[in-house]
């Protein structure tokens, strides 16, 4: 669904993206791992096209992204920080980015479930950070896109919103979507992830299922895990 | 990119320092035409002002919403929505409402007053132009800064340069530079030099069409000779119609490489 082919990128002197190549197919949730500064959010950024590779190639079904833009139709994004026009009220922003898209939405249902009919008329400027990430996480899920992406979707949630957050990733993906998921809390991973893809200086380090992990670093726990392959970088 | 507009516009509309600038504008009409009690002289010294604060809000108004709007311009920016779209949205939307601060905060007074008995409202209507312009071009320069600064407080130093050096430093230069070399025929020069800042020649315009251009002596004459005629007056409107489109050309050209 996804094909990634030989990615450059350098910021600067920085190269942060080292000829890449990784492939995801269709259906199933990848949690993409590494450790700060891996290059998780610019791998995620360059599908988007809100960073320009300077070398290399990305496909999204079979078609290059690169300048073009109607193929973010087809795709949900929840940015890792979540800040609104502070004049805006929560309904206003919502009904915006529905209007901008050519699509269906179902923000009622997702409105109810994070509680947040009482926000509905206050203006996005006098929200908490907790609040603003659901009414992030509604503006992604509104829509039925075949490719859902969340940049640490889990910052600043309570429990409970976990928890509804975790319901709504297995069901998305039980209707056959494709999840990519950003994040260092390594529950989430363990409860939801079939694939992870573990980037490193640039280049995919390991890609595979859990298990595969833990037999490769000799670990039963897959934080364990996790830091063992960091701890290579740091070595 | 009409709905980006919109929806930029009214985040405005609705902030309170769209409120303070309008009520402001509204505020030096009225004390204004009270103090002057004559619709010409009060033009000249609103002039003074537009021509120096225009540019100012301008500015901080463009910086200010690009860095504000950072991370809501990624949501847009992933989108289906073109690039280009997005950020020309914002920025008509920006100037757009200024220029709606501006007209309407200076037109009630002076339409209150009696500006269509008048002959005056041509003047009027050149000085409400021409500040309308500073807003278009101050909003894309800075918006220009800040697409090319990541830094925030960098990208409001430099914004802030950018007015200084043209509001203040180009006159100083420009005088100091006519002091040394009087000598030598200057006319041409000044001229060229006033159409390379857009606050120059706006207040240029105006002073012109004030037909109080004898205060100016010889220069002053030349400039007549040149601005006073529909020919300037197409030439100086052209010009400062170049200094909206080339920032905004640069824009376009900017945003094809930025990553965000």
């Amino acid at each position: 669904m996804i094909e990634f082919k030989k990615l450059h990128k350098k910021f600067g002197k920085l190269i942060v993206l080292d000829g890449l190549d990784l492939h995801i197919a269709k259906g199933g949730i990848f949690a993409v791992l590494g450790p700060n500064g891996s290059g998780k959010t610019t791998l995620i950024k360059s599908l988007l096209g809100m960073v320009i590779p300077n070398k290399g190639d990305i496909f999204f079904n079979g078609k290059s992204v690169l300048k073009k833009w109607d193929y973010r139709n087809d795709l949900n994004y929840l940015p890792q920080i979540a800040n609104f026009p502070p004049n805006l009220t929560v309904i206003e922003l919502i009904n915006m980015v529905k209007n901008l898209r050519p699509k269906k939405a179902n923000e009622k249902e997702l409105i109810e479930l994070f509680g947040l009919q009482g926000f509905l008329q206050k203006k996005l400027g006098t929200l908490s950070g907790g609040t603003k990430q659901k009414v992030n996480l509604v503006l992604t899920f509104m829509f039925d896109s075949e490719l859902i992406i969340l940049d640490e979707p889990t910052t600043g949630l309570d429990p409970i919103a976990l928890i509804h957050l975790k319901d709504l990733i297995q069901k998305e993906k039980d209707k056959g979507k494709t999840i990519l998921i950003t994040t260092h809390i390594m529950s989430v991973v363990d409860e939801l992830a079939d694939e992870i893809v573990f980037l490193l200086d640039g280049k995919i380090y390991f890609k595979g299922s859990i298990d595969a992990l833990k037999k490769q670093t000799n670990n039963t726990n897959l934080e364990r895990a996790i830091a063992n392959l960091i701890s290579k970088q740091y070595a | 990119m009409l709905k980006i507009l919109k929806y930029s516009f009214f985040d405005l509309m609705r902030s309170r320092w769209s409120y303070v600038y309008f009520v402001f504008y509204l505020a030096l009409g009225f004390v204004l035409l009270f103090l002057n009690n004559d619709l010409n002289k009060a033009v000249i010294t609103l002039m003074n002002i537009i021509i120096v604060l225009t540019p100012l809000i301008g500015t901080i108004f463009g910086v200010m919403y690009y860095y504000n709007s950072k991370e809501f311009t990624e949501l847009l920016l992933a989108q289906p929505i073109k690039r280009k779209n997005i950020f020309m949205g914002q920025y008509v939307g920006i100037a757009l409402s200024l220029t709606l601060s501006l007209v309407l905060g200076l037109g009630l007074p002076f339409v209150l007053y009696g500006l269509f008995r008048s002959t005056a409202i041509f003047d009027f209507i050149l000085l409400l132009v021409a500040g309308s312009f500073l807003n278009f071009i101050f909003v894309a320069l800075s918006y220009n800064i800040a697409l090319s600064t990541d830094n925030k407080i960098k990208g409001f130093g430099y914004a802030i340069l950018m007015w200084l050096f043209l509001a203040v430093i180009y006159d100083g230069i420009f005088l100091i530079s006519l002091l040394m070399f009087n000598e030598y025929p200057l006319d041409k020069f000044s001229l060229i030099a006033t159409m390379f800042n857009p606050i120059d020649l706006s207040r240029i315009l105006i002073l012109l069409k004030l037909d109080i251009s004898a205060l100016l002596g010889y220069t002053g004459a030349v400039f007549r000779n040149f601005f006073g005629t529909s020919f300037g007056m197409v030439v100086s409107m052209f010009i400062l119609a170049l200094w909206v489109i080339l920032p905004v050309f640069r824009m376009n050209a900017k945003l094809k490489k930025k990553d965000f």
